[in-house]
C-alpha cells in the first residue's frame, strides 16, 4: 500500500466508517461478465496484461452471479437471452452495479431486427452506457472508474420510492482524441 | 448482361432422368452448381435413390435451406423453395435438389398449411434433423414423418415464421412487449 511507508507503526489513522467501507467496496469490484458477442473479446483484453483491469481491484471474474457485484453486458441481447439476462440480474447480490458496454447492449446496434433487443435498459436498470463498436479497453475501463467514483462519493446506489432500482444514467464520454487516419496505400 | 445457356453435363442429370422415367423433373446450372428440381411428391424417392445409387453415392447432407420467392425479380416456379445440398465424400463431388412449393392459405401467421408439406429426409441422413427443424422455423414449411419438428431457434409461442418475406424486419412488436422477470414473477 505504501500508506505504512509514510506513518509510524504504531500511528493511528481517524476517518469515517463509510468511508472506509466505500473504498473497501470500490476497490474490490467483481464483474460478472455477460460477454455475447466480439465486445466479449475485448472485454477480456481488458482483464489481460496489456490493459491489466487488476490495476482497480476488478479483475475477478466470477461466473456466478451469486459472487458479483457488477454486471457487465457485453454484446447484442436477443429476445430469447433477455430471460437469462434478467434471471442472472436477479441472482446478483445487492449492492449491484451494471455497465451497457458497446452499441449493441445499449441500442441494438446495427441489429435492427425482430429477435435483438433495442436496450437493455429496458429490462433491466444501467448504471453506465459504455459508447463503441466494440469499445476500446480503456473506454472500458473509463466506465468501471465512473462507478468506482460513485462508489466513493455517494456508496451504496439509489432505490426509489417503490423499492425499485434508480439507475445512475452515466454515459460515458470518449477519452482519447481521435486524429486523422493514416492514407491507404495505392499505386498511383 | 448477357445470358449463358445453363451447362447440364453433370452425369447425375442423366442417371436419375434414365433410372426414374415415372418422375418430372427440370435442370439447372449456376457457375459449376448443378441443380435438380423435382416435384414434391418424388422428393423422398428421387433422395433414396441419389443416396444409394452407387454411380451417385451421395452420402453426405451438407444442408438444407429454405427460400421465399415473393418480389422475386424472375418469374419462377413456386414462392416457396427447399433446397438440399448433398455431397458424395467418395466421388468428391456436389449436387443440389430443389423443391418448389406454393402456399394455399395467408402466410402472415402460423397457420398449419397442407400445400407446404414436404417428406422428411431424416430416416436417409439423420443429420437432416436440425436443418429441417430450421426450414420449418424460419419458413413454415412442415416435415413428414419427422420425429421431432420442433421450433428451433425462436421460441414456441414466437407467432410467424420470420424469414417470411411478408414478415416485417423489425417484426411485429415480439421484441418491444417481452416479459420482464422479475422476483415476484419468477
Amino acid at each position: 500500500m505504501g500508506i505504512e511507508a509514510a506513518l509510524p507503526t504504531d500511528a493511528i489513522l481517524t476517518t469515517q466508517l463509510k468511508r472506509v467501507i466505500n473504498w473497501a467496496r470500490r476497490s474490490s469490484i467483481w464483474p460478472m461478465p455477460f460477454a455475447t458477442a466480439c465486445c466479449g473479446i475485448e472485454l477480456m483484453a481488458t482483464a489481460c496484461s496489456r490493459y491489466d483491469l487488476a490495476r482497480f481491484g476488478a479483475e475477478v471474474m466470477r461466473f456466478s452471479p451469486r459472487q458479483s457485484d457488477l454486471l457487465i453486458v457485453a454484446g447484442r441481447i436477443s429476445v430469447k437471452m433477455m430471460p437469462v439476462l434478467q434471471r442472472i440480474y436477479e441472482q446478483m447480490t445487492e449492492p449491484k452495479w451494471v455497465i451497457s458496454m458497446g452499441a449493441c447492449a445499449s441500442t441494438g446496434g446495427v441489429f435492427d431486427t425482430y429477435a435483438v433487443v433495442q436496450g437493455c435498459d429496458q429490462y433491466i436498470p444501467v448504471d453506465v452506457y459504455v459508447p463503441g463498436c466494440p469499445p476500446r479497453p480503456e473506454m472500458l475501463i473509463e466506465g468501471i472508474m465512473a462507478i468506482q467514483r460513485h462508489i466513493d462519493n455517494e456508496g451504496i446506489p439509489p432505490k426509489g420510492p417503490n423499492g425499485k432500482r434508480i439507475p445512475l444514467n452515466i454515459a460515458v464520454q470518449p477519452t482519447h482524441v481521435v486524429r486523422p487516419q493514416p492514407l491507404p496505400i495505392g499505386l498511383r | 448482361m448477357t445470358q449463358s445457356k445453363p451447362n447440364l453435363e453433370h452425369p447425375t442429370f442423366k442417371i436419375v432422368k434414365d433410372s426414374l422415367p415415372a418422375s418430372r423433373f427440370r435442370a439447372t446450372e449456376f457457375r459449376g452448381q448443378s441443380t435438380l428440381i423435382v416435384e414434391p411428391a418424388d422428393l423422398h424417392r428421387v433422395m433414396s435413390f441419389l443416396k444409394s445409387d452407387p454411380r451417385c453415392a451421395y452420402d453426405f447432407l451438407s444442408d438444407v435451406i429454405g427460400v421465399d420467392y415473393l418480389g422475386y425479380p424472375a418469374p419462377m416456379p413456386g414462392r416457396f423453395a427447399v433446397i438440399y445440398n448433398l455431397v458424395s465424400s467418395s466421388r468428391d463431388d456436389r449436387f443440389f435438389v430443389k423443391v418448389f412449393l406454393d402456399p394455399s392459405k395467408p402466410t402472415e401467421g402460423t397457420e398449419q398449411d397442407p400445400a407446404l408439406v414436404i417428406d422428411s429426409v431424416t430416416d436417409l441422413w439423420p443429420g437432416a434433423e436440425w436443418t429441417e427443424r430450421e426450414v420449418f422455423d424460419m419458413f413454415g414449411i412442415r416435415f413428414n414423418n419427422h420425429p421431432d419438428l420442433r421450433r428451433i431457434l425462436t421460441w414456441e409461442s414466437f407467432p410467424a415464421h420470420p424469414l417470411r418475406k411478408d414478415y416485417p424486419v423489425r417484426g411485429r412488436g415480439e421484441r418491444e412487449h417481452y416479459r420482464i422477470v422479475d422476483r415476484t414473477s419468477s
